[in-house]
C-alpha cells in the first residue's frame, strides 16, 4: 500500500536526523525539568488545582513535553509543503496518482512515529526517575493513551495541513503558522492544564481542537479520564480530526482548481 | 515524418490559457489585468515522436505542459493526451505519462535512490516484473548502480536528473514530457541522457515533448520543433524549415592566396568581413552555395572554402524578434494564417 510505504519512508527519514533528535531530548528533558519545578511551587499554594493532584500535575508536564515533538504541539504548519507550494514544486506532486492530503498525512504519522520513539519516550523516562509521576499500571490505559496520542497527532496535522494550504493564497504563510502554534501551545495545555483556567474559559478551551492535541492524551494518562469520559474524549478527538480533514479536503480541491502553480 | 497518419497523441485545438493578474493602481485600488499565456495554441503530436517546444522565457512553454498533466486548467479551447482530458481525469492521465522538471525533482530528498523508485513502484502499480525490467535497463544505460544506495541530496545534479529521468519511466508511460533537462547538466551528462532519450523513443516508441533552452538538444534528438512566443505557436517544422523560416543566412568563408579588397559583384551574397587573405561572406540560407563559389574562383585565387551554417541560437533570435512576421515560410503561406506550417 503507497500511504505506508510513504509512512515508512518518512520515518526512516527521520531516523536519520540524529543529531536533532538528541539535541530535542535534550532540550525536552531540559524544559520539563524546569516547568515541573513550576508547577510544584504552584500545586504546593493550591493543592487539588484543577481537579489534579501533585503527582498527576507533574505526569501532566512529561505528558507535554513528550507530545510536544510527537502531535508538534509548537508548530502551526507543515514547513516543507509551504516550502513547496511557495517554490512550485507542489506541480511535482500534483500531477502524481496521489492524494496530496493521505500523502502528507502518512508522511506526518511516520514522523510522529519515530519522535515518538526518541523525543516522546527519553524525556518521559528521565521525569519518572526524577519526579515521582502518577503513571498508569496496567497496559490497557497505555494503549488508550497511546490511541489518544495518535488521534492528536492526526488533529494536529489536519490543523496544520490547513495553514499550509493557505501559502497557495497567502504566498507567504509564516504568520498564519506563528499564531496557529502560538494558540496550539495555549490551547492544548501546553502553558498549563486546560482544567486549571477559570471555568468559562476552561470549558471554551476544553471544546476547541487543539484540546485533542495534549488535555485529552494526558488526562487519559493520568487516570482523569476513565469509562465514559474516555470514550467521549476519544470521540471528541475523532470528531475534529474527520471534520478538520474535510475541511482540508474543500480547501484541496479549491486550491488545486483554481490557484496557479507558482514559478516557472 | 515517418508515422504516417498514426494517431495523435496528444492533441490540442486553440487551447487558451487566461491568467488575470491584478496590479497596485494607487493606495488600496488594484486594476485587473489579463494575461494571455497561451492564446489559441493548436497542434497535434503523433504517437512515438520526439518534439522539440521551445521559445523564450514566459513564451507559455511551462504553462503549456501544465495543462497538459492536468495541474491548470485551460480557459479555453480542446485538449486532449491519449484521448483522456487531463484537467478532468488527472489521477487517469498520471499513469500514462512521465514528467522530469529539469529545475525539479520528484526524489525523496533524504532517502536513497532506490526507495523513492519503490515509492513509485507503489503510487503507479508497477507490476513487479515490469519495474524491475524497466529499472534494470535504466541502471545499465545511465549508469545508476553505484548511486541507488546514496541519499538524494547527496547526488550531483547529472546524477540526480539521471535518477530523476528514471523515476519518470518506470510505469512505461506514453508520454514523457521533459521541461529543461539537461540545464545546468556538464557535456558528459548531457551526451548520457541524450543518448538514453534517443533511445527510449526508439526502442520503446514514447512521444516526447522536450522544452529546452539548449538548441543542441533539439538539433540531436528532435525531427519536428516548434516554436512559441506570446501564447502562440510561431513556428512548427524541421530544423532545415526553421532556419529559412527565420530569413537566415550561410556564411561562405573563402581563403584567397593573398589579403584582397573585399570581393565585390557576386550576386545574392555579400561580404560581411575581411581578415587577412580570408574573408567571409553571407547569402540566403536557402540557396545553393555552389553559384557563389564558381563566381568567386572565376575572378579571385581561391584557395580554400567552408560554408558555415546558420547558428541556431540567432535564428531562434530572429524568430522571436519577428514575431508574427517569422510565421512566413519559404513556401509563401499567408502570413496571418494560425494553422501551423509543416514544410
Amino acid at each position: 500500500m503507497l500511504y505506508m510505504a510513504v509512512a515508512a519512508g518518512s520515518f526512516r527519514r527521520y531516523a536519520t536526523y540524529r543529531a536533532a533528535t538528541a539535541a530535542g531530548i535534550v532540550t525536552n528533558t531540559v524544559f520539563g525539568f524546569i516547568i515541573a519545578y513550576a508547577y510544584l511551587a504552584l500545586w504546593d499554594q493550591r493543592p487539588h488545582l484543577g481537579g489534579y493532584g501533585p503527582a498527576q500535575a507533574l505526569t501532566f508536564v512529561w505528558a507535554g513535553q513528550a507530545l510536544l515533538a510527537v502531535a508538534m504541539i509548537a508548530t502551526g504548519g507543515l514547513s516543507e509543503l509551504q516550502e513547496r507550494i511557495r517554490s512550485g514544486d507542489v506541480a511535482v506532486d500534483l500531477y502524481r496518482p496521489a492524494d496530496l492530503q493521505l500523502w502528507w498525512l502518512a508522511a506526518d504519522l511516520g514522523r510522529a512515529g519515530i519522535q515518538l520513539f526518541g523525543r516522546g519516550v527519553a524525556p518521559m523516562a528521565v521525569g519518572a526517575l526524577a519526579f515521582p509521576l502518577a503513571l498508569p499500571g496496567d497496559p490497557l490505559t497505555w494503549g488508550w493513551f497511546l490511541l489518544s496520542a495518535l488521534l492528536g497527532v492526526v488533529v494536529s496535522f489536519a490543523l496544520r495541513y490547513l495553514v499550509a494550504l493557505s501559502t497557495f493564497w497567502l504566498l507567504d504563510s509564516s504568520g498564519l503558522a506563528m499564531i496557529s502554534g502560538l494558540s496550539c501551545m495555549f490551547f492544548s495545555g501546553m502553558v498549563l492544564p486546560l482544567r486549571v483556567f477559570p471555568d468559562g474559559l476552561s470549558d471554551l478551551a476544553q471544546l476547541l481542537p487543539w484540546a485533542a492535541l495534549l488535555q485529552v492524551p494526558a488526562d487519559v494518562l493520568i487516570g482523569a479520564r476513565t469509562g465514559g469520559a474516555l470514550l467521549r474524549g476519544l470521540a471528541f478527538q475523532a470528531a475534529w480530526a474527520v471534520a478538520l480533514l474535510a475541511l482540508g479536503r474543500l480547501l484541496q480541491s479549491a486550491a488545486t482548481r483554481k490557484v496557479v502553480v507558482h514559478g516557472g | 515524418m515517418d508515422g504516417v497518419a498514426a494517431e495523435p497523441l496528444i492533441e490540442l485545438d486553440s487551447v487558451e490559457k487566461v491568467f488575470t493578474v491584478r496590479r497596485r493602481a494607487g493606495r488600496l485600488r488594484r486594476t485587473r489585468h489579463e494575461v494571455r499565456a497561451v492564446d489559441g495554441l493548436t497542434f497535434q503530436v503523433p504517437r512515438g515522436e520526439m518534439v522539440g517546444y521551445i521559445g523564450p522565457n514566459g513564451a507559455g512553454k511551462s504553462t503549456t505542459i501544465k495543462m497538459l498533466t492536468g495541474i491548470l486548467v485551460p480557459s479555453g479551447g480542446r485538449l486532449r493526451v491519449a484521448g483522456i482530458d487531463p484537467s478532468l481525469q488527472r489521477a487517469r492521465l498520471a499513469r500514462r505519462i512521465g514528467v522530469v522538471f529539469g529545475q525539479r525533482t520528484t526524489l525523496w530528498w533524504d532517502l536513497p535512490l532506490k526507495d523513492s523508485y519503490e515509492l513509485v513502484r507503489r503510487m503507479y502499480r508497477v507490476p513487479a516484473a515490469v519495474f524491475r525490467a524497466n529499472l534494470d535497463r535504466c541502471i545499465e544505460l545511465l549508469d545508476l548502480a553505484p548511486l541507488l544506495d546514496v541519499p538524494v541530496r547527496q547526488l550531483s545534479l547529472g546524477q540526480r536528473m539521471r535518477g530523476d529521468i528514471t523515476a519518470a519511466l518506470l510505469h512505461d508511460p506514453d508520454v514523457l514530457y521533459l521541461d529543461e533537462p539537461t540545464i545546468g547538466l556538464d557535456v558528459v551528462s548531457k551526451a548520457k541522457v541524450r543518448s538514453f532519450l534517443r533511445e527510449t523513443n526508439a526502442e520503446r516508441g514514447t512521444t516526447v515533448l522536450l522544452t529546452t533552452h539548449d538548441l543542441t538538444d533539439i538539433e540531436q534528438l528532435c525531427h519536428r520543433v516548434m516554436v512559441i512566443d506570446h501564447g502562440r505557436l510561431v513556428f512548427d517544422g524541421d530544423l532545415a524549415g526553421l532556419r529559412a523560416a527565420a530569413d537566415g543566412e550561410r556564411t561562405l568563408v573563402v581563403d584567397l592566396a593573398e589579403e584582397l579588397p573585399p570581393i565585390e559583384g557576386v550576386p545574392g551574397a555579400r561580404t560581411v568581413k575581411v581578415e587577412g587573405p580570408r574573408q567571409w561572406l553571407a547569402f540566403p540560407a536557402e540557396r545553393s552555395a555552389a553559384p557563389l563559389v564558381t563566381a568567386i574562383a572565376a575572378r579571385y585565387p581561391l584557395v580554400d572554402l567552408a560554408v558555415r551554417e546558420p547558428d541556431i541560437e540567432a535564428l531562434i533570435a530572429e524568430l522571436y524578434a519577428g514575431g508574427g512576421a517569422a510565421r512566413r515560410d519559404p513556401g509563401g503561406a499567408d502570413p496571418a494564417a494560425p494553422d501551423p506550417l509543416r514544410p
